[in-house]
């Protein structure tokens, strides 16, 4: 409980190296999972890996239904989500998580950006998988969106929404996503504003699961120790219910941005929280393995990073400087983000830009290259290394329609990656000129 | 390492009992004890080293050392300068990072299976080789400052968890935060974090862990070849610390700048390590599930949807710590509640455990829950080796992980009841409530 998993360190001095044809012969070659795929009579489209060692399953139903499907009600995908265990078919909320928990199963619903997800860990022992299996397919097919849950849940959003304002991260969290987004769909939080989540209607949930929950938008993945005919059945069993209705339309275009921004938040907190970006990359983009291997070496890598390096390293100004893409379904958030006393904020601010400029200038050193491609191809295994994170990945590769064998490409994607392809890629996608620059903290106390 | 546990027997479950890998423990003539868990499931291998010295470790003054110094451990040796040993483990395609504890501080590596062989190299080289250089120091020490601001200063209820346990402990070390107090940490000197250094790190004070794809007896081997010749210290005996009785309720209010209220109690009670009889510590632990093991449970049931007088409300209790330690409820009001109803509420619940056996049924869904995160667990290697590790360094030996599903198996409704009344009693309660007060945020939204 009082532990701090404390984010070390470190950083490079790539001194440089091996040849590449050296580090090419020692990727390895295993192949990563078996992906097998199907449809279900009523077109819900299936996944399954079979893996053994350990009598459980990781199951998730995974719709097109996040808070990019909310319209102007923010917080209605993550609401809808979050009441399907209070009641259905017969039960109430206690009578499900009784049925669960009697059987060590773990349930969940909820919603992120592009997908809502309910999901089942449970044992495979079929006394125990069959009462958690039937659990969840009457949540899925016959939840009761009664008032007084609706109505309860409502007021505990609420006071989430309020405990935001404590909160210099989220805020600037909030912030930066609006800077980015403007008016399109990925602009607003998933648990939505107290405004927007205030006016919701019951009917409006039920509105919402009938048309996003549905067969033709949904996809099953399996992974765990479960035979294919079994896991045929549970699929069909988890979805039969659902009518197969049909996907939603696609989301519209990120708009580009036209300009550079700056958006100071006053907050008497006694760090300043800096967010630097702009929207980035999505899952299916030709440019995705050379922006990913650039960001690796920028500040996607931990303690070896560029950008850990100049920020903590070289000058201790904040615990954690890092940089991300967050590919999605349309371009998601390009990320550069650290942490500094108040009165730091623009020195802070200033490595951090100069960082990110020159690496869009110059580009990685092929010394820095090699070195993260022995990182990522290296540690290769341990993308997947367990249940649950094969689980994710396999629910990646579904959703966002990638290639079955994702997985066992993707270290020669890697591999192909060179320093002129992501001194290009960072080019044309990163403009200094178009970022975004969010901060939340106290300015008064900046002059020391 | 709340809500664990289980039951084979009443389940009729052998499935997942049977096949669990064994532990082997081999001890080095320096005194470093080894411990190794094969699992073959995926071709990777997570190594740790845990030292037996945390926070509870630290006299005052320099509270937060055994942190301050788990940083410093990444900058370098004469073998390896700073930085190279974040750079050869990710070149390796490693993950790494370190934590530090109240009982313990440790230091892993995640890599593939072939590679454990570096991550023994540096960690035998840094357990006596450390360099501590005044100029590092002074740049870490603003990085765990920032550390600091970002976990415990800027966020209201860590900050409240901070004030709570100074008040609730006597003279028991668990009075200090981990991470140590501001004007300790902007004290230490390289004096400081070298004796401390030199009295803790070394071979006869650690345990090496090692889980994965690997064969026992090359590890053992490995290990010989690279922390063998490390020459052990004479280690000489903490000072009990042992808290005194308290003789009556504590209460304290905690004004943050904050949305909302809340509300904590702590009971003084024993661990497996102090409790008269050992099954007091399962009990309480199963007492603990009766109250929050999942949303079926007591609190989340009874005062989150039932009552609907919180909108969050949770109970904790850890029984492997090194000393005696509390018993934690907490919640948050739900709109128009007060905490003292909460607090009524909640002690409602104890005098009810303490009146009323606990349903079989109730207890039933507990042990299915332990039994079946047994199984869960051991989907992660990481998980399994923290286990071993953390049980060996609070000096219960590592044997106890084997024991905790059987143990809480074995507890009855009338124990449960028993440590209900023996220890969760008024006198041994203490109470923190969060009192918020307003957010001054200079107004001022810009954009330059």
């Amino acid at each position: 409980m009082r532990n701090y998993l404390s984010r070390q360190k470190i950083t490079a001095t790539f001194l440089l190296l091996f040849s590449t044809f050296l580090l090419l012969s020692s990727v390895n070659c295993q192949a990563a999972a078996k992906i097998e795929r199907w449809q279900t009579p009523q077109g819900s489209r299936v996944f399954y890996v079979h893996t053994e060692g350990l009598p459980m399953v990781d199951i998730q139903v995974v719709f097109d239904a996040g808070s990019a499907r909310d319209g102007q009600q923010y917080g209605l995908s993550s609401l809808t989500a979050g009441l399907l265990d209070t009641g259905a078919g017969k039960w109430n909320a206690d009578q499900i998580a009784q049925r669960f928990e009697s059987v060590g199963a773990l349930f969940g619903a909820g919603s992120s950006i592009d997908t809502a997800t309910v999901s089942l860990r449970t044992l495979t022992d079929p006394a125990l998988f069959d009462k958690a299996l039937e659990t969840a397919q009457v949540i899925l097919s016959k939840p009761s969106f009664n008032k007084a849950d609706f109505e309860r849940e409502k007021k505990r959003t609420l006071a989430g929404l309020k405990q935001v304002d404590e909160s210099p991260a989220e805020l600037a969290s909030i912030a930066f996503y609006k800077a980015l987004y403007g008016d399109h769909p990925y602009a607003h939080p998933g648990s939505g504003v107290i405004k927007t989540v205030s006016a919701l209607k019951i009917a409006d949930l039920r509105n919402f699961y009938k048309k996003y929950y549905v067969a033709a938008n949904a996809i099953v993945v399996i992974v765990g120790d479960l035979s294919k005919q079994q896991a045929e059945q549970t699929a069909e069993k988890l979805l039969g219910g659902l009518p197969v209705g049909e996907k939603p339309q696609n989301l519209p275009d990120v708009a580009l941005l036209t300009k550079a921004n700056q958006q100071h938040t006053e907050f008497p907190s006694t760090q300043t929280h800096v967010l630097v970006g702009l929207p980035g990359t999505y899952r299916k983009d030709p440019d995705y393995f050379n922006l990913y291997v650039g960001n690796h070496i920028l500040g996607g890598s931990g303690l070896v990073s560029k950008l850990f390096d100049e920020v903590r390293e070289k000058r201790g100004l904040a615990y954690s400087a890092s940089s991300a893409f967050i590919p999605m379904l349309k371009p998601g958030p390009f990320l550069v983000s650290l942490q500094t006393r108040n009165d730091q904020t623009q020195q802070a601010l200033e490595v951090l830009n100069k960082t990110l400029n020159d690496f869009i200038a110059k580009g990685p050193t092929e010394g820095e290259l090699v070195a993260a491609k022995k990182n990522i191809t290296g540690g290769f295994a341990m993308r997947f290394d367990t249940n649950k994170k094969l689980s994710s990945y396999v629910g990646m590769i579904a959703f966002y329609d990638l290639p079955l064998d994702y997985l066992d490409t993707f270290q020669k994607k890697i591999e192909e990656v060179t320093v002129a392809s992501i001194t290009d890629a960072f080019k044309r996608r990163v403009n200094p000129q178009l970022l975004q620059t969010i901060t939340v903290g106290n300015s008064t106390k900046s002059a020391k | 390492m709340k809500n664990k546990v289980v039951c084979a027997v009443l389940l009729s479950l052998p499935v997942v009992c049977s096949a669990e890998p064994k532990v082997l423990e081999h001890i080095l003539g320096n005194g470093l004890k080894v411990l190794v868990k094969e699992d073959h499931r995926s071709p990777v291998v997570v190594s740790q080293v845990w030292y037996k010295v945390g926070s509870s470790y630290e006299p005052g003054g320099i509270t937060g050392s055994s942190h301050m110094l788990e940083h410093m451990m990444f900058k370098g040796t004469d073998k390896h300068p700073a930085g190279e040993f974040s750079r050869i483990i990710a070149e390796n395609g490693g993950d790494e990072n370190a934590f530090t504890g109240q009982d313990y501080t440790a230091y892993f590596q995640t890599m593939e299976a072939s590679r454990l062989e570096v991550s023994f190299d540096l960690e035998a080289d840094r357990m006596r080789n450390l360099h501590l250089l005044p100029e590092e120091l002074k740049k870490e020490l603003q990085v765990v400052t920032e550390e600091r601001r970002m976990r415990t200063d800027d966020v209201p209820q860590a900050k409240m968890s901070e004030h709570f346990a100074a008040v609730a402990y006597s003279n028991s070390p668990y009075k200090n935060p981990i991470i140590g107090w501001p004007s300790d940490i902007a004290n230490y000197t390289v004096e400081d974090l070298q004796a401390w250094y030199q009295r803790w790190y070394a071979p006869n004070n650690a345990t090496l862990v090692v889980v994965g794809d690997v064969q026992t007896k090359a590890v053992f081997d490995l290990a010989e070849k690279y922390f063998g010749a490390l020459k052990p210290s004479e280690i000489k005996p903490l000072k009990p610390q042992t808290e005194i009785e308290q003789l009556g309720v504590r209460k304290i209010t905690v004004k943050v700048p904050a949305k909302l209220p809340s509300v904590v109690l702590g009971y003084k009670v024993p661990v497996l390590k102090t409790a008269e009889h050992e099954w007091e510590a399962y009990a309480l632990e199963v007492l603990a599930g009766v109250l929050d093991g999942g949303s079926s449970a007591r609190l989340s049931s009874g005062l989150v949807r039932g009552k609907q007088i919180a909108v969050s409300a949770g109970a904790g209790y850890g029984l492997t710590t090194r000393l005696p330690s509390l018993f934690e409820l907490e919640a948050t009001p739900a709109e128009g509640k007060t905490v003292q109803e909460l607090e009524t509420a909640l002690k409602a619940e104890i005098t009810k455990l303490q009146q009323k056996l606990v349903d079989n049924e109730e207890l039933q869904r507990i042990k299915a829950q332990v039994l079946a995160s047994a199984v869960y667990e051991r989907d992660s290697n990481f998980y399994q080796a923290m286990q071993l590790g953390m049980l060996e360094t609070v000096g219960l030996g590592w044997q106890k992980v084997d024991e905790y599903v059987g143990k809480v198996n074995q507890v009855t409704a009338e124990q449960v009841r028993d440590v209900a009344r023996k220890y969760l009693i008024e006198d041994h309660l203490n109470i923190a409530y969060l009192d918020p007060q307003p957010i001054n945020q200079n107004a001022s939204k810009g954009t330059k």
